[in-house]
């Protein structure tokens, strides 16, 4: 019954973190899906949303929620300057060098960001308030975070199936040959689908910097989480990475009621091989 | 012949402005250097029979890391901090002369071992045999030291350990390492002492990090809370990289805790109590490890509020001569006013227990050269073993048991707590042992 109770305090918990973690898997799972890369900037990609909310909150002094547009419009030309500059031309050979390519870029921005602001844990002292649901404590600044996961998801699906760009990357995803023989400006909806993963990674990153301090090497844990939920979701498939963000959530928000927390992520990676053995699809399919 | 001249004036011409561009040719004879004799020179020869001789100098290097980036760069650049101000005074004032004239300077080799125990070992052997360092002085943290420790042994280098109190390296026959800080088996106990007077009937719940230090400290803890009659209604180890604690928490207000005990180090630590007061947890006492004995730590706003600490230093309690001449002890070195005035000055901030630590370790390695009168390791090592003396950090001798030699057995703890003062600013102060508190413990402290 103790742990009956502890299980339902925590759920609300881990779902609403699930939300976040699901926004930042999606940016992975959709370059994947797009162009078979493996994106291993993806993580300080994360930790530069993180320290754009820092910055706009305690240097502008302004509201961390204000920072969403600018850092998602930020993450967009960034996500498509790497695409141009490091990962187009590797983009038809072997897998292995794009996933080169897009390690340097991840060893780039960690040495530049240790130069600039070493490896202090920084901190968004921020609170949007708490309010009690049974035993639990639901804290604002996650709903608010689930709030803007659900907008930018909605927003990517309306993006995607509603919008001549959209359908051009699902026709890229589909078929890059055939899409340039439609005339589909393959190289450019490429660069674009880059952007808007890494945008969404920058936006992840900034909503987190509300709930937990971070460093410049934080990225690198969410950079694994977004691997295991891009599996459970399907790789290639963004609307899957929320319900894999959302498991994910869930789990590590009730496995600690039963063991100690530290075997958390033993069991989330036991997962992984598991889902990669018997249904390498993912839990939601993927990509065909 | 006109032609010709030409030429030759082109080349030489041609020849000026690159040796005027500095681009001399390996090959040629560079510049000569000042000749001693010259300085002799100039020395009147009927003087030269009365002059002094030159007392000789020997540099000793000390060779140590610091984690410039990584987990634990926080408390990593403090304990260095302290440690180059020791060095930077000493070496100001003249260096350590000996008996025989022979003047001891300090010069220090050190590297970034990213807070990674295998760039510790790695560098830590470059130290001694690529850099000839003739001391060591331990990177911060215990996981850290275990890996140096292990090199230091090896090498037959004497080894301060600063920054490290997890016990076990002392336990295992080294007889280099010579530990500064109180053992984490006895970290908190001063923290139960007080609690036993505050709240007999608390329920503890501990939290830790599971590294070497947090659960060594744990360990020493668990018989003693058992001994002080307590009830322990939680015990949880997270990793080191836990950034979600909001499950903890719930297991900690389930189990009916009043007070928690635990952490780790700064990033979990400091995460954690940002947690807790989120949550409103509602417990009457939270005394976390390291975290809130670090300077950046009221960074966290009214989450600061009444966390305590054990510390291995505090300027407001710091030590006296007047407290070693009652104990029968020397005092050793500067006050710990003297020592807070030149940290600030060096650096503009205020000094915390690793900057001490660090200050220290090298203060103890220039008695132990002062009393063996020389810098051979071997009279050293014998001058460390037979310390027992007090400075404005508190006791230093250790234990020369085979069974846990190095070991630091002349230290104590103090706890301490951040409280607001009169104008609501955040301070880190003294409330036990009873004797040096500055202000009375805040207990329970305020719910959010």
């Amino acid at each position: 019954m103790q742990q009956l109770n502890l299980l339902l305090t925590s759920l609300p918990d881990g779902l609403l973190l699930g939300f976040v973690y699901g926004l930042a898997a999606m940016g992975l799972t959709l370059i994947w899906g797009v162009m078979n890369v493996i994106n291993l900037s993806h993580g300080p990609i994360i930790t530069l949303g993180m320290f754009s909310t820092f910055f706009i909150y305690t240097r502008l002094g302004l509201n961390p929620y204000i920072g969403v547009l600018p850092i998602a419009l930020v993450g967009l030309l960034l996500g498509i300057l790497i695409y141009t500059a490091a990962v187009h031309r590797v983009i038809n050979g072997p897998h292995l060098s794009s996933l080169l390519a897009t390690f340097s870029v991840n060893m780039i921005i960690i040495g530049l960001g240790t130069a600039a602001l070493t490896t202090s844990p920084y901190n968004v002292d921020f609170s949007a308030g708490s309010f009690k649901l049974g035993n639990a404590t639901i804290l604002g600044t996650r709903i608010i975070a689930a709030i803007v996961t659900l907008a930018f998801t909605g927003g990517l699906y309306l993006f995607l199936y509603r919008t001549r760009p959209g359908k051009f990357i699902r026709a890229v995803a589909n078929n890059r040959a055939a899409a340039e023989l439609m005339g589909v400006p393959s190289t450019r909806i490429l660069a674009l689908s880059f952007g808007i993963g890494t945008m969404l990674a920058a936006v992840a990153g900034g909503l987190i910097a509300t709930f937990f301090p971070f460093s410049i090497l934080s990225g690198s844990g969410y950079e694994l989480k977004s691997f295991v939920i891009g599996v459970l979701g399907g790789l290639g498939n963004p609307i899957g990475a929320l319900f894999g963000g959302l498991i994910l959530g869930i789990l590590e928000g009730i496995i600690p009621a039963f063991i100690e927390s530290s075997w958390v992520p033993v069991i989330e990676f036991v997962l992984f091989i598991f889902i990669l053995l018997v249904r390498p699809s993912g839990l939601f399919g993927a990509k065909k | 012949m006109k032609r010709s001249s030409t030429i030759l004036t082109i080349v030489l011409i041609l020849g000026l402005l690159l040796a005027g561009c500095g681009g001399n040719p390996p090959t040629e004879k560079p510049p000569e250097p000042a000749a001693p004799t010259q300085v002799e020179s100039s020395v009147p020869a009927q003087e030269q029979p009365t002059t002094p001789p030159q007392p000789k100098e020997v540099t000793v290097v000390i060779g140590f890391t610091s984690s410039l980036t990584g987990a634990q760069e926080v408390s990593s650049k403090r304990q260095v901090n302290g440690l180059n101000l020791w060095m930077q005074q000493v070496n100001d004032a003249g260096g350590i002369k000996l008996s025989d004239g022979t003047v001891v300077k300090f010069k220090a080799v050190t590297y970034d071992d990213e807070s990674n125990k295998e760039r510790v070992q790695e560098l830590y052997t470059r130290l001694i045999t690529e850099d000839k360092a003739d001391f060591l002085i331990s990177p911060y943290s215990s996981g850290l030291t275990a890996a140096a420790s292990i090199i230091a042994e090896q090498n037959g280098k004497i080894m301060i350990t600063a920054g490290a109190a997890e016990d076990d390296a002392y336990k295992t026959g080294n007889t280099s390492l010579f530990q500064l800080y109180t053992p984490g088996s006895q970290y908190l106990l001063s923290t139960v002492d007080m609690l036993k007077t505050l709240d007999p009937s608390a329920k503890i719940a501990i939290v830790h990090e599971n590294d070497k230090f947090s659960t060594a400290v744990v360990e020493g803890l668990k018989p003693y809370l058992a001994e002080q009659g307590f009830e322990v209604v939680l015990e949880e180890g997270y990793a080191s990289d836990t950034t979600d604690f909001g499950p903890i928490i719930n297991k900690i207000v389930d189990s009916g805790a009043t007070v928690l005990l635990g952490g780790g180090h700064y990033p979990d630590g400091s995460t954690f109590a940002r947690q807790l007061y989120e949550r409103k947890a509602g417990l009457k006492f939270i005394s976390l490890l390291v975290a809130p004995a670090d300077s950046k730590f009221p960074e966290l706003g009214e989450a600061a509020l009444g966390i305590a600490t054990s510390s291995q230093w505090e300027l407001s309690a710091t030590h006296t001569p007047e407290e070693a001449a009652a104990l029968g002890k020397e005092f050793y070195g500067p006050t710990g006013q003297e020592f807070a005035v030149a940290y600030e000055t060096m650096t503009g901030d205020k000094p915390t227990y690793h900057v001490a630590g660090g200050y220290t370790a090298g203060l103890i390695l220039q008695k132990a050269i002062e009393e063996a009168d020389s810098v051979d390791p071997e009279e050293v090592r014998t001058a460390l073993e037979a310390m027992d003396i007090f400075t404005f950090w508190g006791g230093v001798k250790f234990d020369i048991s085979t069974e846990a030699h190095g070991l630091q057995v002349g230290h104590d703890m103090v706890v301490a707590q951040w409280q607001k003062n009169e104008v609501g600013e955040l301070k880190r102060l003294v409330i036990w042992p009873a004797d040096v508190a500055t202000i009375q413990p805040l207990y329970p402290i305020p719910s959010p």
